[in-house]
C-alpha cells in the first residue's frame, strides 16, 4: 500500500465567520486522477488552492509528498515546486512572450540553463499542439490556446501533481474540447497525479479514477465514475447530477 | 470549415469637402457655432499681438538698454547680453565652457539611455564614466583645471544635476517604499506609512528650509554637510514619497491572478516583483510617474529659498542688473522656453515608451 501523495486530515477553514471547509479528510494516491465536482460555493476550489498554499487552512493538517504545509516558507517553496496549477482565467504573464512564460519557472526556480529551458518549453508546446505560437504574446492568442500554454507552463516545471481549477469554465464552447483533449492525453500518457475541479462530466467518466462530490465544505460522496454516475448514493449527489446532466 | 463568404465590398469613400467639414466640426449646433466664433475672436485678438511682440517688433541687436527700450516688442538683445549669466550662474566667466560641456554630456547620456539600442549591460559603466566626466568638469582641481567650489555652480547645469540625481535616486527609493507599504510585516508597513504621510504633508519649500536651517543645528560642532548635498537629499526624499503612492496604485491594479500564477510556479517574493509584478505595474503608471518627474524638474527652482543658484534664480539675478532694468518678461520667457523644452521632451519620450511597451494586452 503506497503512501498517499496528498493527505488532508481534518482540514477546516473559515473565511471570517463563514466555515468554508468542514473537517475534510482525503487521501490521494500517487498517479491517481481525481475529479471534484459540486455546486458553486461548495469549497472545491478552496480545497485545491489550500494544497499549494494559495489559501491557508486554519485547522487540520495537509501533507504533500511527505512535506507538511505550515507557515514555513521553505516547506511552501518545496511543495510549490512539485505542484503545478492551471487556473480558470489562465493567469499567463501578458508582458512576456509564450516562450518566456514557459521558461521563466525553469530558469529562475529550477536554475536550469536558458537553452535547456527553451528546449523543454518547445517540447511541451508541441505536446499541447501549438509550437508555432512560441514568439507571440498571450494577448494575441485565443482562449483555448492560452489555456494550453498555461498547461504547458505548469508542465515545464516537471511537477508530480497537477491541480486544475475549472480550466474550461472560461472558454467558448468550441475551444473546450481542445483543452480537454490535452488534459486527457496528459492523464493517459504520464503517470501524473491530477486533481481536477470541473463541470465536464464526460471528461470525468473518461479519465477519472475517483469522482468526489462536495457540498457546503464537506465531501459528500466519492466513488469510481461508473458507480458515481450510474448509482449515486446520497440524495444531494442525485440532485446535483440531475441538474447538470440534462 | 467555413463556407465561402459573400464578396466583401470596400467601405464607401467620401471625398473630403472643406465646407462640409467646417459645417460638421465647427458649426454643427448653436452652442458650437458660438464657441467657434468666440475662439476665433480670441485668436484674432491675441495671436497677431503676440507675434508682433515676440518677433516682428522685437529688438534683437541693440547694445544698450536705452536703445532697446525704444522698441515696441521684446528686447531680445537683453538675452543676448545676459544669457551666460542666466544659463551658468556665477560660474567663473572664463571657465564657463566647462559647465557647458558638462551639460552637453549629461543631456547626451540621457538621450542615449532613452534609445533602446543602448539598453545593454555596459550602460551602467557608460553612466559612471559620464558622471565622472561631469564631476571633473564642474569641480576641477585635476588635469590642470582650476577648482570651482559648488556654491559657484548655477543655472542650467545645476538644475539638470538636481533633477537627474533627484529622479535617479528617488525612483528606486519610492518603489521600495511602495512595496514596504504593501508588506504584511507590521514594522516595515508602519515605517513606510509614517514616512510617506509625513513627507507628503509638507511642501518642498519647508523640507528645503529644514534641511538648510534646522539640520546644522542637530549636527555636532564643526561637522557640516555640503549645502548642495542637503538640497539634493531633500529633493530625493520629497519625490520618493509621491513616487511611492503612484507605484502602489500600479501594484494594486495588477490582478490577483498574476500574483497567484507567479506563486504557483514557486517564484520567491523578490523574483515575483522583479519579473512579473513590477514590470506590469510600472508600465501601467507611466503617465502619473512622468507627471511627477516633470514636476520635480520644475520644483528644483525652489532651491532659491536656500540660496542655491539654479536657473530661476539666475534669471532673477539677470533682471536685478541696474543697467538693464525692466526686461523681466523677456528673462522669464527665456527660461520658460528652456523648462518647456526639457519637460516636453520627457513627455514625448514617455508616450513613445508606452507605445513600445504595449504588447497587445487587450485583444
Amino acid at each position: 500500500m503506497s503512501e498517499a501523495i496528498i493527505r488532508l486530515e481534518n482540514v477546516n477553514k473559515w473565511y471570517g465567520q463563514f466555515h468554508v471547509l468542514r473537517n475534510l479528510n482525503l487521501n490521494v494516491a500517487r498517479g491517481e486522477r481525481i475529479v471534484i465536482c459540486g455546486p458553486s460555493g461548495s469549497g472545491k476550489s478552496t480545497m485545491i488552492r489550500c494544497i499549494n498554499r494559495l489559501e491557508e487552512h486554519q485547522q487540520g493538517r495537509i501533507i504533500v509528498d511527505g512535506t507538511e504545509l505550515t507557515n514555513d516558507l521553505k516547506h511552501i517553496e518545496i511543495i510549490r515546486r512539485d505542484v503545478g496549477m492551471v487556473f480558470q482565467h489562465f493567469n499567463l504573464f501578458p508582458h512576456l512572450t509564450v516562450l518566456e512564460n514557459l521558461t521563466l519557472g525553469p530558469v529562475w526556480v529550477l536554475k536550469k540553463s536558458r537553452a535547456e529551458a527553451e528546449a523543454t518549453a518547445m517540447k511541451y508546446l508541441e505536446r499541447v499542439r501549438i509550437p508555432d505560437q512560441a514568439r507571440k504574446y498571450p494577448g494575441q492568442l485565443s482562449g483555448g490556446q492560452q489555456q494550453r500554454v498555461a498547461i504547458a507552463r505548469s508542465l515545464c516545471m516537471s511537477p508530480k501533481i497537477m491541480l486544475f481549477d475549472e480550466p474550461t469554465s472560461a472558454l467558448d464552447p468550441e475551444m473546450v474540447k481542445e483543452v480537454l483533449d490535452v488534459m486527457v492525453s496528459l492523464a493517459e500518457e504520464s503517470g501524473m497525479t491530477m486533481l481536477c475541479v470541473t463541470h465536464e462530466m464526460g471528461f470525468a467518466r473518461k479519465v477519472a479514477d475517483r469522482v468526489i462530490f462536495m457540498d457546503q465544505g464537506e465531501i459528500i460522496e466519492e466513488n469510481t465514475p461508473d458507480v458515481f454516475f450510474d448509482n449515486p448514493q446520497h440524495e444531494r449527489t442525485q440532485l446535483f447530477l440531475q441538474q447538470i446532466l440534462h | 470549415m467555413s463556407a465561402t463568404p459573400a464578396n466583401a465590398s470596400p467601405a464607401p469613400h467620401a471625398p473630403a469637402k472643406p465646407v462640409a467639414w467646417l459645417k460638421e466640426n465647427l458649426f454643427s449646433s448653436p452652442l458650437n457655432t458660438l464657441l467657434t466664433v468666440l475662439v476665433a475672436w480670441l485668436l484674432v485678438m491675441a495671436v497677431p499681438a503676440m507675434l508682433d511682440w515676440l518677433f516682428f517688433d522685437a529688438d534683437f541687436t541693440s547694445d544698450t538698454a536705452q536703445e532697446c527700450r525704444k522698441a515696441q516688442g521684446a528686447c531680445w538683445a537683453f538675452i543676448a547680453e545676459k544669457h551666460r549669466l542666466i544659463l551658468f550662474g556665477v560660474y567663473p566667466y572664463d571657465e564657463q565652457w566647462r559647465p557647458l560641456l558638462a551639460t552637453i554630456i549629461l543631456v547626451g547620456a540621457m538621450v542615449c539611455s532613452a534609445i533602446r539600442w543602448f539598453w545593454k549591460p555596459w550602460l551602467g559603466l557608460f553612466w559612471a564614466v559620464a558622471l565622472a566626466a561631469v564631476a571633473v568638469l564642474m569641480w576641477g582641481g585635476v588635469f590642470g583645471l582650476s577648482h570651482v567650489e559648488n556654491d559657484r555652480w548655477g543655472g542650467l547645469p545645476l538644475t539638470l544635476i538636481l533633477s537627474t540625481f533627484g529622479i535617479a535616486f528617488a525612483f528606486p527609493f519610492g518603489v521600495l517604499l511602495a512595496l514596504g507599504r504593501r508588506s504584511h510585516m507590521p514594522a516595515v508597513k508602519s515605517l513606510c506609512i509614517i514616512y510617506i504621510e509625513l513627507i507628503r504633508g509638507v511642501p518642498l519649500i519647508s523640507l528645503l528650509f529644514m534641511s538648510s536651517v534646522m539640520l546644522p543645528l542637530f549636527l555636532p560642532e564643526g561637522f557640516t554637510i555640503d549645502k548642495l548635498l542637503r538640497a539634493q537629499i531633500a529633493i530625493i526624499m520629497f519625490a520618493a514619497a509621491y513616487i511611492a503612492e503612484t507605484v502602489r496604485g500600479g501594484l494594486q491594479a495588477i490582478p490577483k491572478g498574476q500574483y497567484e500564477g507567479a506563486d504557483s510556479l514557486g517564484l520567491s517574493y523578490w523574483q515575483q516583483m522583479r519579473l512579473i509584478i513590477l514590470p506590469q505595474a510600472l508600465k501601467v503608471v507611466i503617465p502619473p510617474l512622468v507627471g511627477i518627474f516633470i514636476s520635480l524638474f520644475k520644483d528644483t527652482s525652489l532651491v532659491v529659498i536656500i540660496g542655491i543658484f539654479d536657473l530661476t534664480q539666475a534669471a532673477k539675478a539677470a533682471i536685478a542688473d541696474a543697467a538693464w532694468r525692466g526686461f523681466s518678461v523677456e528673462a522669464y520667457v527665456f527660461i520658460a522656453v528652456i523648462y518647456f523644452i526639457f519637460c516636453f521632451a520627457i513627455s514625448r519620450y514617455s508616450q513613445g515608451l508606452e507605445r513600445r511597451l504595449d504588447t497587445g494586452y487587450r485583444r
